[in-house]
């Protein structure tokens, strides 16, 4: 295993038990959350608020600084400031998506671990949109981000 | 700890500290559909830390049970139909708008990104636009 290796499985278990523990993996809470207009529980919003102010610390050291350790010193941020079509129709859909079953990447990763049927169902949907998205990406014409960030 | 507010505020507290961590040490973005998204197609020299990330966000409820934590009902009550619509646009969106509520949300946010502003309210926007009708809609 490599030291990279080893960052990546560290850092996807603490995201996954962060996710479990704020109530991100239960979907009847996050459309709780989203349903404005009926006993809206806002508690998810502390989970964003929380996880920014850890992490934006952590963004302003790297853009002073670049990474602490290793040889990849310097690996750009994302620094696309085009707000186009793409993002708004993407975000617009996967807001969609989201509001339908209560269920985001993260979670739904969350969800096969733990056995979860609908969530391998949906896992499994969301990975065919993936594909499909790297299928349009190719025979799509225009211009295309190619930021790979989110 | 039964307050949810404790909760979230804990758990958001966690997934910070992996986008730090993964920011920090390797100079990556904690942004789930990407790094799912890469992972799964396979870019040689690309997928390696990607896929160990995604085994560790799927070994995590095993390791929160071993700390002896409770998790949440794993099957809500939701139609195969409605779970595979909603995976598929979620999916392709995510990609198509560059990153989901970890990347714009979290990891943008931080980075003080407009972009990822604009992204996270159309999202959140959306997402509860959609609920509304769903839940309130001829209900």
């Amino acid at each position: 295993m490599t030291m990279q290796a080893i960052i990546g499985l560290a850092a996807g278990l603490l995201f996954g038990l962060g996710l479990i523990i704020s109530g991100m993996t239960d979907p009847s809470r996050v459309i709780a959350f989203l349903d404005v207009a009926d006993a809206w529980n806002p508690s998810l919003a502390f989970v964003m608020a929380s996880a920014i102010a850890v992490a934006l610390p952590a963004f302003s050291l790297y853009k002073r600084r670049g990474a602490l350790v290793g040889q990849d010193k310097h690996h750009p941020l994302p620094d696309t400031r085009i707000i186009n079509r793409e993002l708004v129709a993407g975000n617009a859909l996967f807001g969609i998506g989201w509001g339908l079953c209560g269920i985001c990447p993260g979670p739904a990763v969350v969800l096969v671990g733990h056995g979860s049927a609908s969530g391998l169902i949906f896992t499994a949907a969301m990975i065919a949109g993936m594909l499909a998205y790297a299928w349009y990406e190719k025979v799509a014409p225009g211009e295309q981000s190619s930021v790979a960030s989110g | 700890m039964s307050n949810i507010y404790l909760q979230a505020t804990l758990g958001g507290a966690l997934i910070g500290l992996s986008a730090a961590l993964l920011l920090l040490l390797s100079g990556r973005i904690a942004g789930i559909s990407g790094i799912l998204s890469n992972a799964v197609l396979w870019r040689v020299g690309q997928s390696g830390w990607r896929v160990w990330f995604v085994l560790g966000l799927l070994i995590s409820p095993a390791a929160y049970v071993l700390a002896g934590g409770g998790l949440p009902e794993a099957n809500p009550s939701m139609g195969a139909g409605a779970l595979i619509l909603a995976g598929l646009l979620v999916g392709f969106g995510a990609r198509l708008g560059s990153g989901c509520t970890s990347g714009h949300g979290v990891c943008g946010l931080s980075n003080l990104s407009r972009r990822s502003l604009v992204a996270t309210l159309t999202f959140m926007g959306a997402a509860m636009v959609t609920v509304y009708f769903v839940h309130h809609w001829g209900a």
